[in-house]
């Protein structure tokens, strides 16, 4: 039996790095690939409480969260290819013309 | 269930199918839904008014709603009918229906017809609210709702300049009167702790030391306020220029109804102005001075509604006279009888200005006696009711005031004799415009000549109905000294109003002399009127230029409005000018507006730096706030 | 057991830095697929059998797909590009992140922290009933209604990301 804070801490670690990944790095789809790893690490955290409580409710939420992830990733990857048409680049320092 | 709320709902229910359907449903609409609304209340008023004299206490209080309550300060929408109020109703649906079948006629084929009519539908509901409030502060409001009524009224022409400026001077005066109100309002408020009349009037005496500095003030203020709606010394100039707007309105708001709402807030306060000796003075005083002031400029007026004006405002004078020497019962009588019959010689000249299209200069009259008999038939009823001819209704209200501002207790000799010139003044100038207009030779132009006619039924109607009420008007309150019938004014008024301290002195025997001395002096300036104007003038011409100073100044109304003018206006000007624009203005309110926007912009330029449109920026900051967040939770 | 979930664990820790400094952004994908196929593994340890394989088939499999399709798409040849350009804003954001999980790690360790109520599916019920046909009954029962929604859902996003991403000709 694995122990739920071994799984919280790993899941901690995993959302972590995701965030750093979406503050640190500049390519708009590695920026999006973190965010997916950011969700796997909450799908992770779900799962551990689900086992640790005798709940199935956590497993059912998750089969929601890969499937409102998947929607987010082929609406945000068209998002992607729309802006990569008008601007040719996938440098997030260059979509900064949302502000004053 | 009395359904007091009934009255004044008609004329407001009349106001808004004027004011936002009038335009739509044409002038057939508007001439049936204006009066209607009126002669509905009337009715109820009646109703209303038999229904309270069978009430035990004569009084009948409906609680609408409550208004506001805050702690132990509670103020309803409630209005009652009592001895006072139910009179008032009386005259104000009663007259005002006369006036709105007069308008009819009189406003037919004006520009914005149905607009005078929603005016004056919402004057009636206004006045209404102010005589049936049973508080200070509905009374306000509907104190208010008159002034600008009044304001909207004399406007009515505004395209007109000196209409436009008279109604910004109405207005203003009044501003000045309904400071002092609020001012007592609150100061009783303060020291009663209750706006209910009922409970001011009673707790009045156990509060207040008689002829204390308090209750002077108060009392003091409050008449400030009536000086302003009931165009007293120092606050009656904006009336005569009021005669700017329609005729009807100048009877119904500027001589029946509303320029006697002061007077029924001191009637109303009778217990409470009672307590104020030094104020009660000051009201004989200021009426009295008012009324002999007025008359001695309305003798040289040539202007048919002026005279009439400044006759109101004389009439006026006499009424607050007698609240001044604790008569109130004499004074309402008055308000009544002035109602009739002031209302019948403004809807009088009325008349002929309508024949003679809008001229109303008396020197451009002249025998129109033939052309309009029933007009001059029925202002002659009026004149001679207003100028005390016995037992005419005027004769009886005016002889009771003067007899009791010689024999009250807070009366005398100075009053009296104040009052019988201003009599004689009185029944001078009312003549004098009578002959003016109706007799001696014509002075109408030619081309005028042939077109005078009397006018419609729907106004010579009202003006008869009225002129029937100022003859017989009077017998409701028969003094003491006549009686062959018994004085049903004091009878109405039993222990409505307060008493007066000591006991009044004059015998019968007084009384009865000065009544046919002030009758002789009618006569005497009736006489003396035919002898100057029912020929040619060139007597009172010659009259004039020997006493060219005197005659002057009341030509030119005693200068009063140009030492206003001179003592008020050009200093407040300069004040506001120099000081309050040029300095605290520009210098003090404009910076600082113009520094916060300096320094809101100075501090965003500051702050916009973060938002640089680059996402990673915003993903900072947002993981900033989570670390917060979960810092300040655990 | 506990081995193999450290292993488990260690391989997806290396993979999910390798997302974050890999220079080239298909390669960072790759480690992605390496981060999902480990946690697909966690899963099987935590008897959510269903669950761990559609994290191989839906996320390791369709959607990193998709993205290195994407990738492929707009190939942008930038060698020269540092994944991470180091400024003062970029070591704040390491120690805010740092922080974060210094506080969350530290308020999961906490031997005092208290969990819910314990639910109906203890691991035997689960066993005894089938980790997979649990899940369909309480999907067609008690979820039906967010399972309807979500497929509405999946429409919405199928039809958007094609008017996105398709071209406009005018």
């Amino acid at each position: 039996m694995i122990p739920l804070t071994h799984i919280l801490i790993l899941s901690a670690l995993l959302f972590s790095i995701g965030v750093l990944g979406v503050m640190l790095r500049r390519n708009v789809i590695v920026i999006f690939m973190s965010i997916e790893l950011m969700l796997n690490a909450v799908n992770l955290s779900f799962i551990g409480f689900a086992r640790s409580l005798d709940s199935m409710t956590g497993v059912v939420f998750i089969f929601f969260i890969i499937v409102v992830a998947a929607a987010e990733a082929v609406v945000g990857l068209s998002i992607i290819l729309a802006i990569y048409r008008t601007r040719k680049s996938l440098n997030i320092d260059d979509f900064n013309l949302l502000k004053w | 269930m009395s359904q007091i709320w009934l009255i004044p709902a008609f004329p407001l229910l009349g106001f808004l199918l004027n004011g936002f359907l009038g335009k739509f449903f044409g002038t057939r609409f508007v001439s049936f839904v204006g009066p209607m609304s009126i002669g509905l209340a009337f009715l109820q008023s009646v109703v209303l008014f038999f229904e309270m004299l069978k009430t035990e206490g004569h009084r009948i209080i409906e609680n609408l709603y409550t208004w506001m309550a805050a702690g132990s300060f509670q103020v309803n929408i409630s209005f009652q009918v009592d001895e006072l109020s139910g009179l008032y109703l009386l005259i104000i649906t009663g007259v005002g229906f006369l006036i709105h079948v007069y308008s009819i006629g009189y406003m037919k084929g004006e520009s914005g017809y149905y607009r005078f009519f929603a005016y004056l539908n919402l004057f009636v509901f206004f006045m209404l609210i102010l005589v049936l409030g049973d508080s200070f502060l509905l009374m306000f409001v509907g104190w208010e709702g008159v002034g600008l009524c009044s304001y909207l009224l004399i406007g009515y022409y505004f395209e007109k300049h000196s209409a436009a400026e008279a109604c910004k001077k109405a207005f203003l005066f009044n501003r000045v009167g309904d400071f002092g109100v609020l001012s007592a309002v609150l100061l009783i408020f303060l020291s009663i702790g209750s706006l209910e009349f009922n409970t001011v009037n009673a707790q009045a005496a156990a509060q207040f030391e008689y002829g204390g500095v308090l209750v002077t003030v108060i009392t003091l203020l409050l008449f400030l306020g009536a000086t302003g709606k009931s165009a007293q010394i120092p606050l009656y100039v904006w009336l005569p220029d009021a005669m700017e707007g329609p005729t009807p309105v100048s009877a119904l708001i500027h001589a029946a109804t509303m320029v006697t709402a002061g007077l029924y807030m001191v009637a109303r306060l009778s217990h409470l102005f009672m307590l104020a000796p030094v104020t009660m003075n000051v009201i004989a005083v200021v009426g009295t001075v008012t009324a002999l002031l007025a008359a001695t400029i309305a003798i040289t007026q040539t202007d048919i509604k002026r005279v009439l004006a400044y006759s109101t405002v004389s009439q006026l004078g006499y009424m607050f006279l007698a609240m001044g020497v604790g008569a109130f019962t004499a004074g309402i009588f008055h308000v009544m009888t002035h109602a009739f019959f002031k209302a019948l010689l403004f809807l009088g000249s009325g008349s002929v200005i309508h024949a003679m299209h809008h001229e109303q200069d008396m020197m451009r009259m002249g025998a129109l006696r033939k052309k309009l008999p029933i007009t001059y038939l029925t202002m002659m009823a009026g004149t001679l009711a207003i100028a005390g001819i016995p037992f005419f209704s005027g004769f009886f209200s005016k002889d009771e005031i003067l007899w009791k501002a010689f024999s009250s207790p807070l009366g005398g000799g100075v009053f009296w004799a104040l009052g019988f010139l201003t009599a004689g003044l009185t029944s001078f100038y009312m003549f004098r415009m009578m002959y003016l207009t109706f007799h001696g030779n014509s002075r109408v132009d030619s081309h005028l000549q042939s077109h005078l006619h009397e006018s419609p039924w729907s106004m010579t109607g009202p003006l008869m109905i009225l002129a029937v009420l100022s003859i017989f008007g009077g017998f409701f309150g028969v003094p003491h000294a006549l009686h062959f019938l018994p004085n049903g004014m004091e009878l109405y008024f039993h222990d409505f109003f307060a008493k007066l301290p000591g006991e009044a002195h004059g015998s019968v025997d007084t009384e009865i002399m000065l009544m046919i001395l002030s009758v002789v002096l009618a006569l005497f300036g009736w006489f003396w009127a035919r002898r100057m104007y029912s020929g040619s003038l060139e007597a009172a011409r010659r009259l004039s230029a020997s006493w060219r100073t005197l005659y002057d100044l009341s030509l030119n109304k005693w200068y009063v409005d140009e030492i206003y003018q001179a003592l008020i206006v050009t200093p407040g000007r300069l004040l506001s000018t120099h000081l309050l624009w040029q300095a605290f203005d520009k210098n003090v309110i404009d910076r600082s507006v113009n520094g916060s926007g300096v320094i809101s912009r100075g501090a965003g330029g500051l702050i916009r730096g973060l938002q640089d449109g680059v996402m990673q920026t915003y993903a900072l900051i947002f993981a900033i706030g989570t670390l917060t967040v979960i810092w300040y939770i655990f | 057991m506990l081995t193999l979930f450290y292993i488990f664990a260690a391989i997806s820790i290396i993979c999910a830095f390798g997302v974050l400094f890999m220079r080239n952004p298909i390669h960072c994908a790759l480690m992605l697929v390496g981060t999902f196929f480990c946690l697909g593994g966690i899963y099987v340890m935590l008897n959510a059998e269903f669950v761990a394989v559609i994290q191989v088939l839906v996320y390791a499999g369709a959607i990193m797909v998709l993205f290195l399709f994407v990738l492929m798409l707009l190939s942008t040849n930038e060698p020269s590009q540092v994944a991470v350009k180091w400024d003062a804003a970029k070591m704040l954001a390491v120690i805010i992140t740092g922080g974060i999980f210094i506080q969350v790690a530290s308020i999961f360790s906490d031997s005092a922290l208290t969990l819910g109520e314990k639910g109906n599916y203890p691991l035997e019920k689960i066993e005894e009933i089938g980790s997979i046909t649990l899940i369909g009954q309480l999907l067609f029962t008690e979820y039906v209604l967010p399972f309807e929604i979500i497929s509405i859902l999946l429409l919405v996003a199928v039809i958007g990301a094609v008017v996105i991403a398709k071209r406009r000709f005018n």
